[in-house]
C-alpha cells in the first residue's frame, strides 16, 4: 500500500473525529480498583483499633500526607510521561520532596528519642509484613493505571512504568494507613517507602514490555 | 529534499499543522488529509536522514509513524506544541525500530532537537516493502470488515452497520481496535 493510499484510508471514516478522552471512565476505573483494595483490606485485616483517636494525632496524618503526596507525584509523572513531548524536568523534585521531608521528620524523632527506644521507632511491630501488604494492595490500582496508560502514548517506557507503580503504591499506602498501627516517622520513611518502591521497581522492569505501542 | 529556513518554519509549521490537526479532531477529513500529507513529508525527510544505511526501511517507518500518530491522537496534550508531540512520537518509533534491530550504533544524528522533524520535508515517497493492505487481512473479521467498509470502500457507519449486522457504536469500536491491532502487526513485521 502506498503512503498516499494509507493517508486516504486514515483520513476517511468514522474515526477521523476524536471525542475528548473519557475522563470519567478512567477515574472510575482507578477508584474502583482502590475500593477493591480497601475492602479486601477491611475484610481480611480490619481497620486499626482506635482509628478515631489516631486520626487526631499529627503522626497519623504524616503517614497519610506522605502517601498521598507520593501518589500525587506518581500520578503527575504518569500523566506527563503518557503525553509525548511534554517536559518531565521537575518531576524528580516532586517525588523527592516528600521523601526528604519524611526523612527529616524521622531524623528528628530518632534524635529526640531515648537511645533504647530508637530501634522500636524504626522497626515498629509490623515491619515484617507492612511493605508486602502495601505492595499487594497496590496491584489493582497498578493494573488499572497501566491499562489507562496503554491508551495513551508513553515514549519513555521504563520511567512511565515506574511512575504508574509509584502512583499505585502511594495510593495503596494511603489506604493502608487505615489499618496500620505504626505512628513513627522513622517507620514510615523506610517501610512505607519500601512498599511503594516495590511496584515502582516492577513498573520500571515491565514498562517496556507492557506499555510499548 | 528541500531545506526550509528554520525561523520561519518553527512558528509557521506549528500554526499550520495545529490548525489542520484540530479541524481533523472535529471530523474534517479534508483538513486531516492535508495534515497527514504534510506530516508524511517531514517524517520521510527525518527518517531518511537517520536511516541512511537502510533506505528501504524509510517508507515502512513513515507509514508506521503515521498510523501511530493517528491512533494516539488522544494523547496529544494541549500544553505541548503539536510539533513537539509529533517529534516525540517519530523519535519513539525510530528508537523502537533501531532497538528491535539492534542497530543503535548506527545512530549518528542526535535525536534531541525538537526542530529536527520539521527542518526539512521530502515529497518523494519511496516504496514501502510491507503491504499494509495485506496485513489488514490478518485482523479479526469484524475489525477488518469494519475498516474496509468505512475507510476503504467509503461506506457510512450506518451502511456498514447494517451490512455487518452490528450497531453503529460497535462499528466505531471495531475500527478503532482494528487500527490499534494493525499498528501492533506493523510493528512486528518491520
Amino acid at each position: 500500500m502506498k503512503t498516499e493510499d494509507l493517508i486516504d484510508m486514515l483520513a476517511t471514516g468514522p474515526d477521523v473525529a476524536v471525542a475528548p478522552a473519557p475522563m470519567g471512565r478512567n477515574v472510575l476505573l482507578v477508584l474502583g480498583a482502590l475500593l477493591l483494595s480497601a475492602s479486601l483490606m477491611a475484610v481480611t485485616l480490619g481497620v486499626r483499633p482506635q482509628l478515631g483517636q489516631a486520626a487526631l494525632l499529627p503522626a497519623f496524618w504524616l503517614k497519610v500526607v506522605f502517601s498521598v503526596a507520593l501518589a500525587g507525584a506518581g500520578y503527575m509523572a504518569a500523566r506527563r510521561l503518557s503525553a509525548p513531548g511534554s517536559r518531565s524536568g521537575r518531576l524528580a523534585l516532586l517525588v523527592g520532596a516528600p521523601v526528604v521531608l519524611v526523612w527529616l521528620a524521622a531524623a528528628v524523632t530518632l534524635a529526640q528519642a531515648a537511645p533504647e527506644l530508637r530501634a522500636g521507632l524504626f522497626w515498629g511491630s509490623t515491619w515484617r509484613y507492612c511493605p508486602t501488604l502495601i505492595f499487594l494492595m497496590s496491584l489493582p490500582v497498578f493494573a488499572a493505571t497501566l491499562r489507562i496508560m496503554r491508551q495513551r502514548a508513553p515514549t519513555r517506557l521504563r520511567l512511565a512504568g515506574a511512575a504508574a507503580g509509584l502512583a499505585s503504591g502511594g495510593a495503596a499506602a494511603a489506604v493502608y494507613c487505615l489499618h496500620c498501627p505504626e505512628m513513627s516517622a522513622a517507620f514510615v520513611g523506610f517501610w512505607y517507602l519500601l512498599g511503594m518502591l516495590a511496584p515502582t521497581a516492577i513498573g520500571a522492569v515491565i514498562g517496556p514490555r507492557v506499555l510499548a505501542w | 529534499m528541500q531545506r526550509i529556513p528554520l525561523v520561519e518554519l518553527r512558528h509557521g509549521t506549528e500554526l499550520r499543522l495545529h490548525a489542520l490537526f484540530v479541524l481533523g479532531l472535529d471530523g474534517d477529513e479534508q483538513a486531516y488529509r492535508r495534515f497527514l500529507q504534510a506530516t508524511a513529508t517531514h517524517l520521510r525527510a527525518f527518517l531518511r536522514r537517520r536511516l541512511g544505511s537502510w533506505p528501504d526501511e524509510v517508507e515502512d517507518l513513515v507509514q508506521e509513524c503515521l498510523l501511530a500518530i493517528h491512533n494516539q491522537r488522544r494523547s496529544y496534550d494541549t500544553g505541548v506544541p503539536l510539533t513537539a508531540w509529533m517529534h516525540a512520537i517519530a523519535r519513539y518509533k525510530l528508537i523502537d525500530w533501531l532497538r528491535r534491530h539492534a542497530r543503535q550504533g548506527s545512530l549518528h544524528d542526535p535525536l534531541d532537537e525538537a526542530d529536527g522533524l520539521f527542518a526539512s520535508a521530502d515529497d518523494d515517497a519511496g516504496h514501502a516493502r510491507r503491504d499494509v493492505l495485506s496485513l489488514l487481512a490478518t485482523l479479526p473479521d469484524k475489525q477488518r470488515e469494519a475498516i474496509i467498509y468505512t475507510k476503504l470502500d467509503g461506506m457510512s457507519v450506518r451502511e456498514a452497520a447494517s451490512a455487518l449486522q452490528m450497531s453503529e457504536a460497535a462499528i466505531k469500536v471495531a475500527v478503532h481496535r482494528g487500527l490499534k491491532s494493525l499498528a501492533a502487526t506493523l510493528r512486528e513485521n518491520t
